[in-house]
């Protein structure tokens, strides 16, 4: 599994809480690095509790607990030394709703890159240009940058987070479950864009979507009430998954 | 299968539902029906009244006649004093409630239930507080301090911080709605490109909800406007010849004025007139402001 890539995220005997409640037990896996994976199963299965598990977003929730490991590049992001807000600038996040913030195109993107630094004019312009050609949108949005980002349709708003995120130069890109909320053109869009991302980017996805999961993943997971059932290329879990709920998911029979 | 549509409710029960909706609907119009009463007795009474010189003129002769000029200065110093005192605090408060704390944490809900209470204090409680903590307490001990003498009195200065105080619940439930209004994923967007917490709430959050703020200083300038049993004790004066010069000076008040006329004056009947027309400033004034606070809301709601 994995064995030939260079591993970017690894998990170790991950638990997770919510006060009382255990939303993810024991996740044991290795995320490769500039590959995308993605996470499937049923809602409430704790896909989504394990992405943001990543980038400590669920910090912010209160009364939540973790054990074990959870490792980027092998440092765990759990430990008492790891600065969080350092932590996510190498980390970006697209979210399930596309929100922009209600400033202008060019302000959205530049906003993580402004927060510590300051940088000149020219410099940013390349950097929304950069971001917003990566993220497929340049020619849609060159000529009203500086018009609010709430003025573009849903599509081009998710676009602009994905833009937004790859601004700071990350080295992961997490998403959760980006399409969604998008129709199928922009959702094709997003799926173009995320397989030209995998050059530069490790990638990890949560959809429902198992078609979205099966074109544009090079290695799936599959969680069920807050395990893994089973981790493995896309095409092997696809075709000939190892675990009977793994199939029967698959398949369509529950979920 | 229905054949008709002939009504099944009895007599009874249908007359009922008639009174009572003839109920409600003649609550519902003697409430407007007050007002209306209200505001055209004022305008009737003293609509004449309220003229420029009344407005500009300083009173003449113990209070029966001139102008309400220095009260109406003296109302607007002490609403902006009590918002540069009070509103940061109150959007302080808010801030920390929404965006600090844990919210079933003992603290929170101590400061919840503090905002609650003080809510439901009547006025005058207010009142006797700013003499005890205001005027004996910090007055004395700054004049010791500073070896002053202007500190240890009623003034300005410490009825707006009184009525800072008053109107503070005001402003952190108006501040603490407008921030609650901003989504949860946006504060989490921003965190999740290496934003920290302060700098979400400076260039995210706060950004989002100016108009709260805003509402929030605006109502609690209405409600402070009005007030006159928190002040009472606190530096407010019945006559003045000049305007204050200092915040540690005492000041005249359109409410307390109005209270002067009606209660204190050598001949209340000769001043009725300007008690008439001294309310209707008053009632403008609060109405206006409350108006405003209303625009602002509903364009905020638009959004």
């Amino acid at each position: 599994m994995a064995k030939e890539h260079p591993v970017k995220i690894e998990a170790h005997d991950f638990n997770f809480h919510y006060g009382a409640k255990q939303a993810l037990f024991n996740i044991t896996l290795r995320i490769p690095e500039r590959r995308v994976t993605a996470f499937i199963g049923p809602s409430g299965c704790g896909k989504s509790t394990f992405l943001r598990s990543i980038n400590r977003m669920n910090d912010l929730i209160d009364g939540t607990r973790v054990d074990g490991h959870m490792m980027v590049d092998g440092t765990d992001v759990y430990d008492k030394e790891v600065d969080v807000v350092t932590l996510r600038r190498r980390i970006g996040m697209v979210f399930q709703k596309s929100i922009p913030f209600p400033k202008s195109i060019f302000e959205n993107i530049t906003y993580g890159l402004t927060l510590n630094e300051k940088i000149s004019k020219t410099d940013l312009e390349e950097v929304v240009e950069t971001s917003l050609r990566k993220s497929a949108l340049w020619e849609e949005v060159k000529d009203r940058l500086h018009h609010s980002a709430l003025g573009l349709s849903g599509g081009q708003q998710q676009r602009l987070c994905i833009a937004r995120a790859v601004a700071i130069n990350p080295e992961i890109l997490l998403m959760d479950e980006p399409c969604s909320a998008l129709d199928p053109i922009s959702t094709g869009k997003v799926e173009e864009l995320i397989t030209e991302l995998k050059d530069t980017y490790t990638i990890v996805l949560v959809t429902h979507n198992m078609q979205q999961a099966g074109r544009v993943s090079d290695f799936t997971g599959f969680f069920l009430m807050g395990s893994l059932i089973e981790f493995d290329r896309t095409r092997t879990i696809f075709t000939s998954p190892a675990k009977k709920e793994t199939e029967d998911y698959i398949t369509g029979r529950f979920g | 299968m229905i054949r008709n549509f002939t009504s099944t409710v009895s007599l009874n029960k249908r007359l009922l539902g008639f009174f009572a909706v003839l109920l409600a609907t003649t609550a519902a119009l003697s409430v407007v029906g007050i007002i209306l009463g209200m505001f055209g007795t004022f305008l009737f009474n003293g609509g004449t009244g309220v003229t420029w010189t009344f407005l500009t003129e300083f009173p003449k002769n113990s209070n029966t006649e001139g102008g309400i000029f220095p009260a109406l200065a003296g109302t607007t110093f002490l609403v902006l004093l009590m918002t540069i005192l009070g509103v940061p605090i109150g959007t302080a408060t808010a801030i920390y409630l929404t965006e600090f704390a844990k919210q079933d944490s003992w603290f929170a809900r101590s400061v919840r239930f503090a905002v609650n209470t003080l809510a439901g204090v009547p006025s005058i409680v207010f009142g006797l507080f700013g003499v005890g903590f205001f005027i004996q307490f910090m007055g004395t001990n700054i004049d010791g301090a500073l070896g002053t003498s202007s500190f240890g009195d009623g003034s300005l200065l410490w009825s707006a911080a009184t009525l800072a105080v008053l109107t503070l619940p005001v402003v952190i439930v108006a501040v603490e709605e407008s921030l609650k209004a901003v989504p949860r994923d946006l504060r989490e967007a921003s965190l999740a490109l290496g934003a920290t917490r302060w700098q979400t709430i400076t260039k995210v959050v706060l950004p989002n909800s100016v108009t709260g703020i805003l509402t929030g200083s605006i109502l609690a300038v209405g409600r402070g406007a009005g007030e006159v049993a928190a002040i009472l004790f606190v530096g407010v004066t019945y006559s003045s010849e000049v305007l204050p010069n200092a915040v540690t000076e005492k000041f005249m008040h359109l409410g307390y004025h109005l209270f002067v006329l009606s209660t204190q004056s050598p001949d209340v009947d000769k001043t009725l007139p300007l008690q008439y027309a001294t309310t209707i400033v008053l009632l403008g004034l609060t109405f206006l402001l409350n108006l405003t606070a209303i625009l602002i809301r509903s364009r905020l709601r638009k959004r």
